[in-house]
């Protein structure tokens, strides 16, 4: 206990520098505004930003990433509430009872719900990062070459069982990436791999040409080939921001399930902001008895728990990436690949060599999240105006940054264009119904795939058994083969489809 | 033989030529054997689980019925070709005209993806944002782009 509260006390002395804080309330505005403008998401959003991390330190650079990602949950919500139209993925289901108590006057009350609840699931998940952490490091230390790589195959299992969609096409779709991944030198025996002799395919497809090119290009193709939607917003029905105490005493039990629901699927591999908010409203369903508003026609725990669930998953996703160098999603890819440019090597060694950078980040979390309470409700009104902001300006400004962004990755052009390809690659992948997050997951752990699975055959002589006979690896491994197996289970599959139904 | 669903057919082709290409690539670079792995040898056992798993996709969308056969759709061809030109035109202009100019023209031209565009409003959207970015990159970050046309630095 006294260890937590002096790596906290570290943490804090860290983060509340002046310049620390203002990365997070950098990274906390920006944050909300990606999350309440629809058609720009957080992946896209740090691919963006990554080349200009190279003027920062790591620990403001990773402080301003992190917020906004837990600040896209917050915006996420405002959009979904007062336009129907989801901010952020994870806010799909906050639309369904949050719109509809807007359509009924009370939209104050919906985005104080949203809020609060964000707040209180942000806190706890903080704690939880603290408190688990530095556990999980320990038995991260006792991982040989074997446990790594059967890791990573749960891992990526995990990604794609949870998420939506066919679960043979996401399977493929991160061995594409695995594939894309060994576009390289390879280290071992340092032969270029697949690179038809250009030189700057020997170092590897750059991930940000990779995320920007499918996560924002191809975004852009799809988006403009939509009709354009039709946005009702309720500007001027935000008054009364505070809840009345019924709200309260309906709200609260939600928000606690919602933290507790969303903490726990954020650590799992494939888990986040989008599965835990998905499951909370699912929970809420359930749960409740006698609704004093029926769910769909705006229940305010329909609101209030899933806002929770998906704030605590954003946070606690940060647990697998910062314990083991893993990423659980795609945001939390290009987190490690931003530790990776700062010439940080992802994995439980960052605890004990950048002790200021890991509780740094976590405390400017919570720094962060106090920001958010104050940016999202009180001045609601100004990311209220950027609503009416229409996306034909919204998406040549994307176009600007990346375009820059692109380049100065190397000073070359050859980055632009790769992603020019890319946005290509990805507006295919939108029209064959190919999930891209799995890709770019497996595109980021495909060299450490190989190098723990070469390393471990090594080890033991070629003998492929060494997987299953190390006991650790085993149950890493057989809980992979169970996950797949519980999906495919007729009964499961169906539920999974009816829960994946919503638009995204 | 009828295709029930057409996104999962091609994506099943997608996946089992891209799976054989990779497969065949690996097959140039030395395979080792399991007790010493190669360089070919993690891209040709995962090449293949992917052809592998390409088939299956593929065989599923021509026996299992799927609703409105799961069509591919149109393709947006305007937004696909003006986007993706804009980048590739300026990854060719940067290095020759610089950031004043190349900026405005990707901004301009790709304002020309939507249907609903203005001449007026993508001139004063792309000054807007060859300020900002200015600012930003140039002036707070110190990134290096060059800014005027090879001719004038």
């Amino acid at each position: 206990m006294s260890e937590l509260i002096n790596n906290l006390g570290l943490g804090f002395s860290v983060a509340f520098t002046l310049q620390n804080i203002l990365y997070a309330f950098g990274g906390a505005v920006l944050g909300t505004l990606i999350g309440v403008l629809p058609g720009l998401g957080p992946v896209a959003t740090i691919a963006m930003l990554l080349p200009s991390i190279y003027a920062l330190d790591a620990t403001p650079a990773l402080i301003m990433l992190a917020g906004i990602y837990y600040g896209a949950q917050y915006g996420g919500s405002t959009t979904a509430i007062l336009i129907n139209v989801p901010g952020e993925s994870s806010s799909v289901v906050t639309a369904i009872d949050g719109y509809q108590m807007a359509r009924r006057g009370r939209a104050g009350p919906a985005l104080a719900a949203a809020g609060l609840g964000s707040f209180f699931a942000g806190c706890v998940g903080t704690l939880i990062i603290a408190a688990f952490a530095p556990p999980l490091t320990e038995v991260a230390f006792k991982f040989g070459s074997a446990e790594y790589f059967s890791l990573m195959v749960l891992g990526l299992i995990g990604a794609v069982v949870l998420a939506s969609g066919s679960l043979l096409k996401a399977i493929s779709m991160i061995i594409l990436g695995l594939l894309l991944g060994q576009i390289n030198t390879d280290v071992i025996s340092g032969v270029p791999r697949y690179s038809f002799d250009i030189p700057e395919l020997t170092d590897g497809i750059s991930f940000v040409a990779i995320a920007m090119g499918v996560f924002g290009f191809g975004e852009i193709i799809s988006n403009l080939g939509r009709p354009a939607e039709h946005r009702e917003v309720f500007t001027k029905e935000v008054k009364g921001l505070w809840p009345t105490k019924r709200d309260f005493q309906e709200a609260w039990p939600s928000v606690l399930r919602g933290t507790a629901l969303g903490s726990v699927l954020g650590i799992l591999p494939g888990g986040g902001a989008l599965l835990a908010s998905f499951a909370s409203y699912t929970l809420e369903k359930k749960i409740t008895k006698n609704p004093s508003v029926p769910f769909g026609q705006g229940a305010i725990q329909g609101v209030a728990g899933p806002e929770s669930a998906n704030n605590a998953g954003a946070q606690t996703s940060f647990i697998p990436m910062l314990t083991l160098g893993i990423p659980p999603n795609a945001v939390m890819a290009l987190m490690v690949g931003a530790m990776t440019i700062k010439g940080i090597q992802p994995g439980p060694q960052v605890m004990t060599s950048n002790p200021d950078l890991f509780w740094g980040l976590i405390a400017s979390m919570w720094i962060g999240n106090a920001m958010l309470i104050i940016l999202n409700l009180p001045l609601i009104g100004i990311w209220i105006k950027l609503l009416t902001v229409p996306y034909r300006f919204l998406f040549p400004a994307i176009m600007a940054f990346c375009g820059i962004g692109l380049y100065t990755l190397n000073n070359n052009n050859f980055d632009v264009y790769m992603a020019a390809g890319m946005g290509v690659v990805g507006y295919l992948f939108y029209k064959l119904g190919c999930e891209p997050a799995p890709l770019l997951l497996g595109f980021i752990l495909g060299p450490m795939m190989e190098e723990n699975l070469r390393r471990a055959l090594l080890l033991s002589r070629g003998d492929w058994t060494t997987f299953m006979t190390r006991p650790l690896s085993a149950g890493l491994l057989i809980a992979a083969a169970l996950m797949i197996l519980v999906v495919t289970l007729p009964a499961i599959r169906k539920k999974r489809e009816v829960a994946f139904q919503d638009p995204d | 033989m009828r295709i029930k669903s057409e996104k999962d057919f091609w994506s099943g082709v997608m996946f089992l030529v891209v799976g054989l290409a990779f497969a065949w690539g690996a097959t140039e670079y030395n395979l080792g054997t399991s007790a010493r792995p190669g360089p070919g040898y993690f891209p040709l056992g995962l090449s293949l689980i992917m052809a592998a798993l390409g088939a299956v996709v593929l065989f599923k969308s021509l026996t299992v019925e799927t609703e409105g056969g799961d069509r591919f759709g149109a393709i947006a061809w305007r937004p696909l070709s003006v986007i993706v030109g804009s980048v590739a035109l300026f990854g060719a202009l940067l290095p020759w005209l610089g950031m004043f100019i190349a900026l405005p023209i990707l901004v301009i031209s790709s304002a020309f993806a939507s249907d609903e565009v203005r001449w007026v409003g993508a001139i004063v959207t792309a000054a807007v944002l060859t300020a900002f970015c200015w600012v930003i990159f140039i002036w707070g970050l110190n990134l290096t782009i060059p800014l005027l046309p090879a001719f004038m630095r």
